[in-house]
């Protein structure tokens, strides 16, 4: 067996990847501005793609996704053909998922977008709880958990919040996959069942190398994921669900031989988390000062 | 009678009715309308107790007491029933809305107005005992003859042979020469013998004869045309319920689907006969119409959904994880206020808090269901702070595998305490609330497909299992006199952390663990998720099911114990763990 491989990126290739990552959050945010009661997941969708290209997109890792309602949940998915924007229309209080995968010069982001329109108490309290999860997910990888292990820690925890893990609903139940610079010369901008066809050739690829090494670039609760982190960089995207309301991030994380570190902090969803952990200490504040 | 009664008289359809009036006419009305063949006397009691802080109205229908008569039948049909009751609204409350409640053919007439197009401009809300709508139960006929499936034929069957009087009185000269001669002179006796009802002076009034032959007519205007030709009337009024369980004329399950034409529909169960609901618990029903009136008050001023629910309360042991769990978020989506209990305060307050979420506010307790003490105390804490429940459900257990020799007495007797123990105990704190409250409830027990599929590897649980659906079998018939339903549910294999706290006779720490792992791994497999147990849970307190198994396995291993018992002796000698 060869020996466990070493960091395989600089720091200019993490910078690059930041920045797509970036890129891709930005563009979300613009959509969420955008959106409102009476679009539908395929507008949706449609406007993620334009304002990703126009924003220097050259290909996707796969096609934008938009999850509205209780399809950010899946709730009565039966088919993976069900993953793809329908004619579902946005109705006041309803949660939405945004999913896109832009590649800039062969550099790769992920990313997951939570949000709602109009008030939703359920979606209020799932977004605040995601936050557990980022933090579980960092410590178990910087342990050096093998990766089914830090699934089943992902699963007691939702248990425990009384939620559903939602991410096995996606093929082969993955909570991340590997994601690496593409490199190969197929034809960019055509898809094959939602992803790129130089998506697959990546994927295809490291699934062969991957394998001889007894590890997989996806990351799931079965035999193939019991292996310590590798090294380089994951798309990890927790998916929780309560009800008909469902809510996931998905960034990527840093794995270096023996550490791990979120690769950017400036997210919207870990703004939000800050700026209510800072609103709840204000009032806090304001309670001991009326109080006194 | 402590408040005095003010009397006058409303024109409506060229009738004088005669009106009565208790209580401060600046507080919200209610109008309570009689039956057949009662006078506004009928609501002596209940009128006694609104009268304390409501408007009290009553009045005497068309055609009784003191109020007067149609010359025809015609003068009998529902839309002029419902006049009266909207002329008689509009004298006494010109500028609210009033609170109706209605028994008997009261409910009927009043199930007229409150359907008419635009009623929830002038009606606030609507409590009905013992009295369909005419237009509702005709379609219900109708549904059921064109799908006549076993339950439902025995439905039909059911309230054809308790609607005798209904064809009788459509006969000519029968009825009333029957009440002419004898029937009415008798009729106290009738009241004391067969609905239980004290006799009291006064009651029945001196006007019964006129008023039992007249309003025969009621029946014989009504009936034929509105069932034989049943319009659409759904209402926005919200409508309580009230289910009379010893009621020998409308079946409970008259009301089977009734949502679909009141969307807020409150269910209540009231354990009295047709009459004795007014006449010997009119305080009780009192208590239901002011909590209504007091709930739809605050939802019309709040327009929303109102914190209180649809004011059943449920209690759930072991609602920390689980199936207590999803049946509490279960039971508070369906708009019950629930309260749970774990031995693990901060998951029971995670699931109250959830519940909160989809529902009216929870609350959660920390409370070990193995001790009695503790149990009672519980009861009492819920009883005093959040008042006595409708529903139990008895969830709390814990799993124990290992053979009777393996196993050691004080395994024996943590199970049994927990799993048979701890229901007995909520059984009695709470069945004692209810029974003592006097308004029924539901107990469920959360027993086992194990409580009759024997197993080898099993012994100690099955057996605590087996016991508790042999208590429940045992409760279910003394409960019933108090209108208390027992549903015994069997899950079979969900789920659940249940394996994950399970012990294991005779293994060392390390082979408990994976003993655990692996049985958490086969009902992970196995994949039947506590929420569709909370489901069935819902639907059994719903319609008082008495053996609920749930998991398709649950349900064949009920099929064999009962085909081939033998057979399944047999199979308990596999291995199975």
């Amino acid at each position: 067996m060869a020996a466990m491989p070493a960091f395989p990126y600089t720091e200019r290739d993490l910078a690059r990847f930041r920045e797509v990552q970036q890129l891709a959050y930005h563009c979300a945010e613009q959509v969420a501005a955008w959106i409102e009661p009476g679009v539908t997941e395929r507008q949706t969708t449609a406007e993620l793609r334009r304002r990703l290209v126009a924003a220097g997109v050259q290909d996707f890792f796969h096609v934008p996704f938009a999850w509205f309602g209780d399809r950010t949940a899946f709730r009565h998915f039966r088919t993976p053909l069900q993953f793809f924007a329908g004619s579902r229309r946005l109705e006041e209080g309803m949660p939405y998922v945004l999913d896109c995968a832009p590649i800039v010069d062969g550099y790769t982001a992920d990313i997951g977008y939570g949000g709602k329109v109009g008030e939703n108490r359920v979606w209020d309290r799932l977004a605040a709880d995601l936050a557990v999860y980022r933090e579980l997910i960092l410590a178990e990888v910087r342990a050096r958990k093998p990766l089914n292990e830090v699934y089943a820690a992902v699963d007691a925890q939702i248990a425990a919040h009384g939620y559903d893990n939602r991410h096995r609903v996606y093929p082969g139940r993955v909570i991340g996959h590997q994601v690496t610079r593409t490199t190969v010369r197929g034809p960019a901008g055509v898809n094959v069942f939602g992803f790129g066809v130089r998506t697959l050739q990546t994927l295809g690829r490291e699934l062969v190398t991957e394998r001889l090494h007894g590890r997989s670039p996806l990351w799931a609760d079965g035999r193939s994921s019991r292996h310590a982190p590798t090294p380089g960089l994951w798309a990890v995207e927790p998916h929780i669900g309560f009800r008909g309301v469902g809510i996931k991030f998905e960034e990527l994380l840093v794995v270096t031989e023996d550490d791990a570190h979120w690769l950017d902090d400036d997210l919207p969803h870990v703004r939000r988390w800050t700026a209510a952990g800072q609103e709840a200490t204000s009032t806090r504040t304001d309670a001991v000062e009326a109080a006194r | 009678m402590s408040t005095p009664t003010r009397r006058r008289t409303v024109r409506s359809g060229g009738l004088s009715l005669a009106v009565f009036e208790q209580g401060d006419p600046a507080a919200p009305t209610v109008l309570l309308v009689h039956g057949y063949p009662d006078t506004h006397a009928v609501w002596d009691d209940v009128a006694a107790d609104l009268a304390r802080d409501h408007h009290v109205v009553r009045y005497d229908v068309r055609g009784a007491g003191e109020s007067g008569a149609p010359a025809g039948r015609d003068g009998y049909r529902l839309e002029h029933l419902a006049e009266d009751l909207f002329a008689v609204a509009e004298a006494v409350s010109p500028d609210e809305p009033v609170h109706l409640v209605a028994h008997d053919w009261g409910s009927i007439q009043s199930w007229e107005a409150v359907t008419a197009p635009g009623a929830e401009r002038r009606i606030a809300s609507y409590t009905t005992m013992s009295g369909p709508c005419l237009d509702h139960t005709g379609h219900w006929l109708r549904h059921r003859l064109r799908r006549p499936t076993p339950r439902h034929l025995g439905q039909l069957l059911h309230q054809g042979l308790h609607s005798w009087y209904i064809t009788a009185f459509h006969l000519p000269y029968l009825a009333p020469a029957a009440w002419r001669l004898g029937l009415a002179r008798a009729w106290p006796r009738v009241l004391r013998d067969l609905e239980h009802v004290t006799p009291r002076a006064g009651h029945p009034g001196p006007s019964l004869r006129r008023d039992a032959v007249r309003g025969i007519e009621l029946y014989r205007a009504n009936f034929r045309p509105t069932m034989g030709r049943p319009r659409e009337r759904p209402t926005e009024v919200p409508v309580q319920l009230v289910t009379l369980t010893r009621d020998r004329y409308v079946g409970t399950y008259l009301s089977e689907g009734l949502e679909r034409w009141v969307p807020n529909l409150t269910r209540r169960t009231l354990h009295a006969g047709h009459w004795s609901a007014l006449l010997e618990k009119g305080a009780t029903v009192a208590g239901l119409v002011r909590e209504f009136t007091a709930r739809t008050a605050a939802e019309r001023a709040g327009n929303g959904r109102p914190a209180e629910g649809d004011g059943r309360l449920a209690v759930v042991t072991g609602g920390g994880s689980g199936i207590g769990r999803a049946t509490a978020l279960a039971l508070a989506e369906d708009g019950a206020r629930v309260v749970v209990c774990d031995l693990d305060l901060a998951a029971a307050e995670r699931t109250a808090e959830l519940a909160s979420l989809v529902g009216p506010k929870a609350h959660a307790y920390r409370v070990d269901v193995a001790d009695g003490a503790a149990m009672d105390a519980f009861a009492q804490a819920v009883a005093a702070e959040h008042g006595v429940p409708d529903v139990l459900v008895n969830n709390a257990g814990i799993g124990h595998s290992g053979t009777f020799l393996q196993t050691t007495e004080k395994e024996w007797q943590r199970v049994l305490d927990v799993n048979l123990w701890g229901v007995i105990h909520g059984c009695r704190a709470f069945g004692t609330l209810m029974a003592d409250r006097g308004r029924g409830g539901h107990l469920v027990n959360v027993s086992s497909a194990a409580a009759y599929l024997p197993s080898k590897a099993l012994t100690a649980y099955a057996t605590s299992k087996a016991a508790v659906f042999m208590l429940s079998d045992c409760l279910r018939a003394e409960f019933t006199a108090h209108g208390i339903g027992v549903s015994t549910i069997c899950p079979g294999i969900v789920n659940t952390n249940i394996t994950r706290t399970s012990t294991f006779s005779a293994t060392t720490a390390a082979e408990q663990a994976a003993k655990q792992a692996r049985a958490a791994r086969l009902y992970a497999r196995r994949g039947f998720p506590p929420e569709k147990v909370a489901d069935a849970i819902v639907r059994a307190v719903r319609t008082g099911r008495a053996v609920v198994p749930v998991t398709p396995e649950a349900k064949v291993a009920r099929f064999l114990s009962r085909l081939s018992p033998g057979l399944l002796r047999l199979a308990a000698r596999l291995n199975v763990t």
